[in-house]
């Protein structure tokens, strides 16, 4: 099953954890996964229109799922999924 | 006022050191607590993904790369801090609206006075609240 692991700000929706076990084969699954397990987590990972949100980075492993094939990006059993925050200002 | 920010004495002067050499751009990085204590005890010095002089963002792979090493330090991210070139230390709106986690610590550095001014605060569901920063 591959390991997610949570910025600090949903930590809170998933009992304080850093890493939760997930389940699914693409990353769209193992958003899905956690929005039905956690659901303090619908609604901030993807848009209604099931995107990912704009201030949510997404990472297989070592690499971006934007330059990859977004939420299509296939995740294996061992894979690292790391949501990220967008972290800007002025 | 609420309660201090407790920042190491060596994170604070590499923050701001990170910050001038940022110029005439926007410096930016990530901040990492002791997770029992809130003391501010690593900071991350990163690019300007936006090399802009008004704006700044993270790169997300630093934001990545971080977060694993504080994990492995036993730490946790607590914050980020980036330079106001030519304004006060306070949040900008941007700034106030972009905030990732309530959780976090704002420190923003003002270079626009002639020599650096550091606050911090925190941003929850857009208010403004400064922190005191002690150091040690």
């Amino acid at each position: 099953m591959p390991a997610v692991r949570l910025p600090t700000v949903l930590r809170s929706h998933a009992g304080g954890a850093a890493v939760v076990e997930a389940d699914g084969e693409t990353i769209a699954d193992v958003l899905a996964f956690l929005e039905a397990t956690y659901p303090g987590l619908a609604g901030q990972l993807r848009t209604p229109e099931g995107t990912a949100h704009r201030f949510v980075n997404l990472y297989v492993d070592d690499d971006d799922v934007r330059y990859l094939d977004g939420l299509a990006t296939k995740v294996g059993a061992g894979s690292e999924v790391s949501i990220l925050p967008a972290v800007a200002g002025g | 006022m609420a309660e201090p920010l407790r920042l190491d004495r060596d994170v604070y002067l590499q923050l701001v050191a990170h910050c001038y050499d940022g110029l005439p751009m926007e410096g930016c990085g990530l901040l990492a607590a002791e997770p029992d204590t809130g003391r501010v005890a690593r900071c991350y010095p990163t690019d300007n993904e936006a090399a802009s002089a008004r704006v700044y963002t993270v790169p997300s792979r630093a934001i990545l790369r971080a977060d694993r090493d504080a994990e492995e330090r036993g730490l946790v991210l607590a914050g980020v801090f980036h330079s106001h070139t030519h304004t006060t230390a306070y949040p900008s709106p941007t700034d106030v609206a972009q905030a990732p986690d309530p959780t976090w610590h704002y420190v923003i550095v003002g270079l626009g006075e002639g020599e650096p001014v550091v606050r911090s605060y925190r941003i929850v569901g857009g208010t403004v609240a400064e922190e005191p920063i002690v150091l040690g």
